[in-house]
């Protein structure tokens, strides 16, 4: 399997230089050469799930309607990633010029971006930024851009959840389909992206598809913004090739005593230190919205798992029965055999649960529970028994 | 046409309409895929995922409910992947769910129970985690009981309340683990904008929603040799008590029930019917006063449309949402009340009973008549009027109890006086019912004439649609109703809250219509639908009754109240001044509440 070395690249946080000029340069690209040089490029949305963009975006535009939505998905609510702030904070216009590049695609005149609760503090500033940008966007586009704030709960991250909570409804998911691209906020045709795919979105545009293209794998086009967070010198944010093998990235940035990485939060995968070599971060091994937990050997997986599903105990929206009930009975199970009132065997019935919950759950949050619990019950089994 | 879309469910062909669920596509090759959530009256929810499937190139199992077919597709509905998720999701349900199945009111008739027994699962796979949360249980309304630790979130009773009632008393609160239905800050179901329909209970798949019965306390009265015990059964009853027996839907059981009633104990078999012709006489002169008031007194005081009050949902529906018209609504009591009322009067008189020795009890296909019995102005006999509300599923139960085989019991009459109906009354029980006993008798009254409809039969009333509209035309009135000649008399009629909701904002915005009056009733399909009926309900089940009742109002000999000899008799007798007079206002009229809007 293709691997790459690590590599910084400087394309998200490049500044925002000329910002007026570069809408400029968009704005006289047709739609349809918009899309292909989405397409073309092979960026895939970098909230997790890893759907092509270009597509998104032609599926969209291609749904007949007059009323239709541009949403930034900035609810980054999965534990360890924290890199959607960071652009939120620094180079924010990014995320507003790609917003306005998929409304002039799809005809929207609207655009939300949906700030989870917890980064309150940057609205004022964020507020500022995209009046100025919706003073300039005039003369390309009848388009604007206003903020929404959550209120705390993790699965307002998941698109339809997120489109109820805009619509002042509880926060649950939807029935899928139809997806966004067809009934998306308040029903109508709607791109939801998250900041990261936005802004490159617009570096991609930019740049043209080659720029961006000749960075990553074949399944992982492109650079990523890591979360880097655990045991480690040098916690923080930063932008990477993608395709890299997971020790690349230990021998990187962990203290030198990682035993285990869990790949994008809670609802990733954690892998073991045996195989980090053989794990390539992208979307042909483990893929990641982001976050990259790096755990030594002072750490209990056990207190780790605990933690995780305590999470999804109380994040889970509660509407399906395989994520509610199923997430009190594995943090449930876990606590019994780890107590010596279940058998170690009942690992296993919990482990099948965890496979019916990703097979059964409503949304993304319930069937990505078993990825966590499954990929540290049975890399870590004895952690979980004495 | 729609658009057809061709699929293979294990393996078989089947075509079916664009825009059909997996689960629509397999019932047309008679495929069984269980369900919990799924409603034939509610909107998906997908939220159980009892019904999942397999889905060729999916990597998951969708919900067959929820997921629309396309043109290709392939489902697999047993495989070895969905029997095990399948019964994952009920062992997880049944690990949420107090399981006290012996000793629960819907034991034998609860579709986790049914599920449980299909797929033989295994309720102790996984831990228990009722004891997990603290579970109360809210038993302060007199009609509805409502269990938590019982509930399996499906969310019928919150659609039930939001999609049939435009109530929302129920709705969602908590997340993850504390996710659970609840009312407004969780207050008991009787302090908020409950209106105890019971059709949340019509729908709840387990015990979590059922009525608070009164089975015992009736049992007690009648084996008290110093209690006269009266029964009266409500007309609906008699085309639902079968389905609950043994019988298929929509069968008429008046004859068997009576047998049945005079078997269980009760002194004195009586007809609610009675009291529904009396409610006609005095509603629809109500209706005609109200009428000259308007048209010919001009007093601004006098305000029209007048609405029907038989529905207890309803009238408390009214006085939470929309206060300002309560004067609207007749003041006449229900023909539940107007029974009360004269059970322990003019009854007792003639019987020779002091009142104080008489038992009142009440067969209802109705939650919200057992509230309604315990308003505080429902005591104008000096004593509570209706003393015990079964509901028909009750009356069921205490038939089994007895232990005789109800199919073979023999026709009965009910006992005369006010035991007798007449076909106007019997269709007080469906959707329209009311307006058509009113406007057979009020029509006569004024015109001289039978109402212009062959048979009597006046079909722009009748039928399921939300919302219906009629009008009747008044000529060649007698001279006392003269001021009427050319008058047109418009109607409307609602069942289900959701419609009557959206004709009360016509009301509340000027009544741009016209109407005259206006027939509600708080259940789909009016009473027949009511939420003391027997479980399952659907539009199906609905219409049976629906056709059972007018079926009996054909075979009946009187079918207009003002001909009910009974009628003549208690006028004549005891409301001496006619209806509407000083006797009829102090027993058989009464006055509303505003309530809160929570």
């Amino acid at each position: 399997m293709e691997n790459k070395s690590l590599n910084r690249v400087e394309l998200i946080f490049e500044p925002c230089e000329g910002m007026d000029a570069t809408l400029a340069s968009v704005f006289k690209y047709s739609n349809d050469e918009i899309t292909s040089e989405l397409i073309d490029s092979g960026l895939r949305g970098r909230g997790g799930a890893g759907f092509p963009t270009g597509m998104k975006w032609k599926f969209t535009s291609a749904t007949p309607g007059d009323e239709k939505y541009v949403i930034c998905n900035a609810d980054e609510g999965e534990p360890g990633t924290f890199k959607d702030r960071e652009i939120l904070a620094k180079v924010p216009e990014k995320i507003f010029v790609g917003m306005a590049i998929a409304a002039k695609v799809i005809g929207a005149k609207e655009g939300f971006i949906y700030l989870r609760y917890e980064y309150k503090f940057m609205l004022k500033e964020l507020q500022e930024r995209v009046d100025l940008f919706n003073d300039m966007i005039k003369g390309y586009i009848d388009f604007k851009i206003s903020f929404r704030i959550g209120a705390g709960a993790y699965v307002c991250g998941e698109e339809s959840a997120l489109f109820e909570s805009m619509e002042g409804k509880r926060g649950e998911p939807r029935n899928k389909p139809p997806y966004p691209t067809i009934s998306g906020f308040r029903g109508k045709p709607t791109i939801i992206n998250n900041v990261e795919t936005l802004a490159f979105a617009t570096m991609i545009v930019k740049y043209g598809a080659e720029k961006f293209k000749s960075l990553g794998t074949l399944d992982s086009r492109g650079s990523k913004v890591f979360s880097v967070s655990g045991d480690l010198p040098n916690a923080g944010i930063y932008e990477l090739e993608l395709g890299m093998t997971l020790q690349k990235f230990v021998d990187e940035f962990s203290d030198g005593d990682a035993k285990a990485v869990q790949v994008g939060g809670a609802s990733g995968f954690c892998v073991p230190r045996k195989k980090f070599k053989d794990t390539i971060i992208g979307f042909e091994g483990v893929p990641t919205g982001g976050s990259m937990m790096v755990f030594n050997s002072t750490r209990s997986m056990y207190n780790v798992l605990h933690n995780y599903l305590e999470f999804f105990v109380e994040e889970s929206c509660g509407q399906c029965t395989p994520c509610r009930v199923g997430c009190q009975q594995l943090l449930k199970g876990l606590k019994a055999v780890k107590k010596g009132e279940k058998p170690e065997s009942y690992l296993e019935d919990l482990l099948k649960l965890s496979r019916s919950m990703q097979l059964t759950a409503k949304c993304g949050l319930g069937q990505s529970v078993g990825n966590s619990f499954a990929s540290i019950v049975e890399n870590f089994k004895e952690e979980m028994v004495y | 046409m729609a658009n057809q879309v061709n699929l293979k469910i294990n393996g078989m062909p089947v075509t079916v309409d664009e825009g059909s669920t997996i689960l629509h596509a397999a019932k047309k090759l008679d495929i069984h895929i269980p369900t919990l959530c799924a409603h034939d009256d509610l909107c998906v929810a997908g939220n159980c995922r009892v019904c999942i499937v397999e889905q060729k190139g999916l990597r998951t199992l969708p919900a067959s409910c929820a997921v629309p077919v396309f043109e290709g597709m392939e489902i697999e509905t047993n495989t070895l992947k969905v029997r095990q998720a399948r019964k994952h999701v009920l062992e997880l349900l049944l690990s949420e769910h107090r399981q006290d199945c012996l000793s629960c009111y819907k034991n034998g008739n609860c579709e986790l129970q049914n599920l449980s027994a299909e797929f033989k699962v295994n309720g102790s796979v996984f831990m228990d985690l009722v004891e997990d949360h603290r579970y109360t249980i809210d038993h302060y309304s007199p009609s509805i009981i409502k269990d938590d630790s019982k509930c399996v979130r499906c969310q019928r009773c919150v659609r039930t309340c939001e999609e049939l009632q435009k109530v929302s008393a129920l709705g969602v609160s908590g997340k993850g683990a504390e996710m659970k239905i609840s009312t407004f800050l969780d207050r008991s179901m009787n302090e908020v904008v409950c209106t105890n329909c019971g059709q949340c209970i019509n729908r709840c798949p387990v015990g979590a929603l059922v009525e608070k019965d009164y089975i015992d306390q009736v049992w007690d009265a009648i084996a008290d040799p110093k209690k006269h015990v009266v029964v009266q059964t409500a007309p609906a009853v008699r085309v639902a008590l079968g389905e609950d027996l043994g019988l298929p839907n929509g069968e008429i059981v008046t004859g068997k029930m009576a047998a049945a009633l005079r078997r269980l104990g009760f002194d004195s078999v009586l007809d609610t019917n009675f009291t529904a012709d009396l409610t006609i006489m005095e509603e629809g002169t109500e209706l005609l006063m109200r009428l000259k008031g308007a048209l010919v007194d001009k007093n601004p005081k006098v305000t029209l449309p007048m609405a029907t009050s038989c529905s207890p949902g309803w009238v408390k529906f009214i006085e939470h949402k929309y206060p300002e018209l309560l004067p609207n609504l007749s003041t006449c009591k229900s023909p539940q009340q107007m029974f009360g009322a004269l059970a322990k009067t003019y009854y007792a008189q003639k019987i020779n009973v002091d009142p104080a020795n008489i038992v009142s009890v009440s067969i209802m296909p109705c939650t919200a008549k057992k509230y309604e019995a315990q308003r505080p102005e429902m005591r104008s006999s000096g004593y509570q009027d209706v003393d015990y509300v079964l509901t028909t599923r009750e009356l069921a139960i205490m038939i089994k109890q007895a232990g005789f085989d109800f199919l073979s019991l023999p026709i009965e009459h009910t006992d005369s006086f006010m035991g007798v109906g007449t076909g106007a009354a019997v269709i007080f029980g469906a959707t329209g019912g009311v307006m058509e006993a009113a406007l057979r008798t009020a029509y006569e009254l004024v015109t001289g004439r039978e109402v212009p409809f062959q048979h009597l039969d006046i079909m722009p009333v009748r039928g399921m649609e939300g919302v219906k509209e009629a009008k009747v035309l008044l000529e060649n009135c007698v001279p006392a109703w003269s001021f009427l000649n050319g008058a047109e008399l418009s109607v409307c009629i609602a069942h289900g809250l959701v419609n009557a909701d959206a004709v009360m904002k016509l009301v509340r915005d000027g009544n741009p219509h016209g109407w005259h009056f206006i027939e509600i009733m708080a259940c789909p399909g009016g009473c027949i639908g009511g939420g003391g009926q027997p479980i399952p309900t659907n539009i199906e089940i609905r219409k049976k009754r629906t056709d059972a009742i007018y079926q009996e109002d054909s075979n009946l000999p009187f079918r207009k109240s003002h001909t009910n000899p009974e009628i003549t008799e208690i006028y004549t007798e005891f409301l001496t001044e006619g209806p509407c007079g000083h006797k009829s206002h102090e027993l058989l009229h009464t006055h509303y509440t505003e309530r809160v809007g929570y």
